[in-house]
């Protein structure tokens, strides 16, 4: 960080780091989290100018006169465990596991002697606690082993006083600490001799790459068991006293608000209903069980307002997105240009897990528990609701399920603590799924038009102008971008800041002479529709419509699609991994009629990702019943090979992958929401086809090749973007004919009657016993 | 209000709520049984999976004044002891040889789906196939769904062999 404390620890050389072992009755190892082991960022980082609103440059310089406010740092206990409160949040992409292998490899403990937590809104943090962008590892990958580091390192000096030896002597292994003659002390022994007084600041060198033994092997997830037999806890299993369920009756409009209800008493008569309140969002009903809350949602009578997009459907935001591009530089040439226009509907970023929080407002103060990216920021702004201030608001991270951006806003948070303060009562508020996809955060809307100019058997120009509906930006901002102001090139900082986020992560790997990619946001206001960063935010839309066009440009010159992308790549990192795509996946192989071959490239996050894909156009495929379902092009076989940088866990970074391709594959075939007058029709997961079994290819094999790179790539998103552009590029090849409207069923029949938009939610059924099997 | 009295993991509970409050607000809301997860409440993405008498079902889709005293049901939490030995039930184990799990969300649906769908094969006196895996409707929204179909292999063939 640019504005360091000089007093604050630093890198010594470049295996050496200080950090510090904390004044206690415990042994308390810390490290900064603004360490890293290299002195300039690969990316350049633009300035935002909104973060004075939320936290200003006084609040910043007090906290940096605090020596150890950044701090992150570990602690051994009696038992000889370490214990890491992390300043992120899991929502199963894995980072508590591989968090607990770095400290393990380099404190010479088992994994499971490494027990990790997520830490509470921690505003000295900074903008340090936000998870999203796939940073988590790139982030932590040094402190934390840093403060592993020192915590050895304490140990072993501990452990030499107690055996009356000297360090050098000595071996660390398993959590026991011995001499060769057999004798020894366990890291527990070792711990309580090695806390120290008062704080103090320590160098130690970190372990060598080629010497790791945890970091780089697979390993399951730390919470797998948890997981399998029901123990793991989210937020609505959290039992917190009095924390009765409620649930949000909402508008038929999209953020349609409530103007009054008109049959209050009658509900609050029905059976287990507590309480009804009017809140920002619609009417807050609080009830002995989530099935009485649905019941009273559904006998709710409320006057509504309008919303924020009445009337509108998709065809109007479509009209809007073309209207406000910004126009290709080079003209249509005839012969020599190849166009292409590409349109990505609005898609629920919906995890299975519904929005949802605890919260206790009373006497002044506001506890929250819930799955939150951006907690700082939820405490901020909910104190900000209250009327409170931040000190007296406490924001708990509980385990997600699931996030794909959702999870950086807070917004059922915000909504629990605006019923709890109404109420007087603590609320453990969940989403009915209904309004998941019809009023909960979406991928925004996109038309993305692409011009290539050929001549003379090359590429000489390719343009990509991207459309927009706005994304909603105003969960708070990563470390990496606030804290790297000064590191700004000149002229990024008039960009808004999705132009600029659009401008950081979007890259085209291809030598294709002048190459322009732009983002534009022609209605740049964030509360007409409720958009999030999800899943690889832009990069999923711009590579469909990009290596659509690659294979349009590869035909035109009349060159193999691998071989093409060969020859015009300009990076061997991707290179690699597409030629490792091909041979495992046997491009070229000879396929029946109506199926085909599909293989695309993205390069982001430091790393590249290469996926060949089969697909099944056939009819007979196509026309496959499933009951309420959708079915269509069938997926037959995926390999996803991708280059991340450093691997730390390689079980784990197959699994993002393979999540990845199952949100690639379904943005390409069957997931959308239909805006239709001012609200979207999708309302559960009968009617949002996100992947199925009746979806996933029969073979998916995944390889996470050996990298040039010393540090961790970002993996939790890298895998959507080829993901979608594969399947893309093969239902083109299997049907000769380029899909130009994502997804590709947008426009047929819906495969589902729209549930009523009043009522709000469905009702449950009551003949679950006619489906038993 | 009415009193319900049914098998729960073993063991006889009796509740006193409401006729038409479906078994899953019954299990999470009442009795703090929240390994079956809220995911629609109509039946549709299974995250509540649980068993009735052996068979998978959705208790959010039943009434607790449709379950009889005698009813035997069946959650996550309970499954490991419906096999024998005192270990995990081989699908759980199967779950963790394949590291299944991403957030884990579904996963207690996913499974109580997997051991039914077993069963119920091997009641027709053959083994799981391709088309059987497509029949699952369990949402996996992390996308796990192929390590699923493995680790529904390894499940069956370990429930063959009695483990």
């Amino acid at each position: 960080m640019e504005n360091h404390p000089t007093e604050g620890p630093s890198r010594v050389s470049r295996r050496s780091f200080v950090g510090y072992v904390i004044g206690g009755a415990t042994l308390i190892a810390a490290a900064d989290l603004g360490l890293t082991p290299e002195a300039a960022h690969a990316a350049p980082i633009p300035s935002v100018p909104q973060v004075p609103e939320v936290y200003d440059l006084n609040d910043f310089l007090t906290h940096c006169t605090l020596p150890t406010s950044n701090l992150i740092a570990i602690e051994i206990d009696e038992k000889g465990h370490a214990h890491f409160a992390l300043p992120r949040m899991e929502v199963g992409q894995g980072i508590t596991t591989a968090i607990a292998m770095l400290i393990a490899e380099e404190l010479d403990l088992p994994v499971d002697h490494v027990h990790v937590t997520l830490a509470p809104a921690r505003p000295e943090l900074l903008f340090n606690q936000l998870t999203g962008g796939s940073n988590s590892m790139i982030s932590m990958y040094t402190p934390v082993r840093v403060a592993a580091a020192i915590a050895r390192k304490s140990l072993l000096e501990a452990a030499a006083i107690l055996l009356g030896t000297n360090v050098a002597q000595l071996v660390a292994k398993g959590g026991v600490i011995g001499l060769p003659d057999g004798s020894s002390v366990t890291y527990g022994e070792a711990a309580a001799k090695a806390a120290k007084p008062k704080t103090e600041k320590v160098e130690v060198k970190l372990k060598k790459t080629s010497d790791h033994k945890v970091i780089g092997k697979p390993h399951r997830r730390i919470d797998a068991l948890e997981a399998v037999t029901g123990k793991k806890q989210f937020a609505m299993d959290v039992d917190v006293p009095g924390a009765l369920p409620t649930m949000v009756c909402r508008a038929p409009e999209l953020n349609g608000t409530a103007h009054s209800i008109n049959n209050k008493g009658e509900v609050l008569k029905m059976p287990g209903v507590t309480h009804v309140a009017i809140i920002p969002t619609g009417v807050a009903v609080r009830a002995k069980t989530f099935g009485q809350c649905i019941d009273a949602v559904r006998a709710l009578d409320v006057t509504w307002n309008s919303g924020t997009v009445t009337t509108k459907s998709a065809k109007d935001i479509k009209a809007e997105l073309k209207a406000g591009q910004i126009p290709l530089a080079v003209p249509k040439i005839g012969a020599t240009s190849v166009d292409g226009e590409f349109t990505f509907h609005f898609r629920s970023g919906s995890s299975l897990e519904p929005n949802c929080a605890v919260a206790d407002v009373r006497d002044g103060k506001a506890t929250i528990w819930g799955g939150l990216k951006s907690p700082v920021t939820a405490q901020e702004k909910i104190a900000a609701a209250l009327g409170m201030l931040p000190t007296d608001v406490t924001v708990n991270v509980v385990q997600g399920g699931g996030s794909f951006g959702r999870k950086l806003f807070f917004d059922a948070a915000l909504e629990a603590a605006h019923a709890s303060k109404a109420f007087k009562v603590p609320v453990k508020l969940m989403w009915h799924r209904a309004d998941e996809p019809r009023q909960g955060r979406v991928h925004p809307m996109a038309v993305s038009r692409v011009r290539a100019t050929v001549l003379a058997g090359g590429v000489l120009t390719f343009e990509q102008r991207h459309s927009s509906v706005a994304t909603d930006f105003t969960h708070g901002l990563g470390e990496r971008i606030t804290a790297e102001a000064a590191a700004l090139p000149t002229g990024l900082s008039n960009l808004t800041f999705s132009e600029t986020i659009f401008m950081l992560a979007t890259e085209l790997p291809y030598n294709f002479g002048v190459v322009t990619q732009l983002l534009n946001e022609p209605k740049p206001a964030v509360d007409r529709f409720n958009t999030s960063s999800v899943r690889n935010i832009y990069s999923p839309d711009v590579a469909t419509a990009s290596e659509l066009m690659v294979d349009q440009l590869a035909e035109k010159l009349k060159l193999d699609p691998v071989s093409f992308r060969r020859k015009y790549l300009k990076s061997d990192t991707v290179r690699r991994v597409l030629d490792r795509a091909a041979e495992i996946g046997g491009w070229g192989k000879k396929m029946p009629a109506g199926t085909a071959q599909g293989i695309a490239i993205h390069k982001e996050y430091k790393g590249a990702t290469a996926v060949l894909v089969e697909i099944d156009c056939r009819p007979e495929t196509v026309n496959r019943e499933v009951r309420d379902a959708v079915t269509g092009p069938r997926v037959t076989k995926a390999v996803v090979v991708a280059d991340v940088g450093l691997v730390i866990n390689p079980a784990g970074v197959k699994a993002q992958m393979m999540g990845g391709f199952s949100d690639g594959m379904c943005q390409a075939l069957t997931y959308s929401n239909h805006l239709v007058d001012g609200h979207f029709l999708e309302a559960s997961w009968d009617n949002s086809a996100y992947t199925r079994q009746w979806n996933t290819p029969f073979e998916f094999e995944c390889e996470v090749m050996e990298s040039h790179g010393s540090q961790p790539g970002g993996v939790g998103e890298a895998g959507v973007a080829a993901s979608m552009a594969a399947v893309a590029c093969a239902y083109a090849r299997a049907t000769g004919e380029m899909p130009t409207e994502f997804p590709i069923n947008f426009h047929e029949p819906l495969h589902f009657e729209p549930k009523s938009f009043i009522p709000s939610v469905p009702e449950s059924p009551t003949d679950g016993l006619a489906y038993t099997f | 209000m009415p009193s319900h009295t049914f098998q729960l993991n073993g063991e006889t509970v009796t509740v006193d709520v409401e006729d038409d409050v479906r078994i899953l607000w019954v299990l999470r809301d009442i009795l703090g049984v929240t390994g079956p997860k809220y995911g629609c409440g109509i039946n549709v993405c299974k995250a509540c999976t649980s068993h009735i008498n052996g068979k998978a079902f959705n208790p959010c889709s039943v009434r607790v004044a449709d379950i009889k005293a005698d009813d035997e049901i069946t959650t996550i939490e309970g499954l490991a002891d419906t096999a024998p030995g005192d270990g995990l039930h081989p699908m759980q184990d199967a779950w963790l040889e394949h590291d299944v799990a991403q957030c884990g969300y579904c996963q207690p649906g996913q499974i109580m789906a997997a051991v039914a769908l077993v069963n119920k094969v091997r009641a027709e006196g053959r083994a799981i196939n391709e088309a059987d895996l497509d029949t699952i409707r369990n949402v996996c929204r992390c996308g796990t769904y192929s390590r699923i179909r493995e680790a529904i292999k390894t499940g069956q063939e370990a429930m063959a062999k009695g483990l």
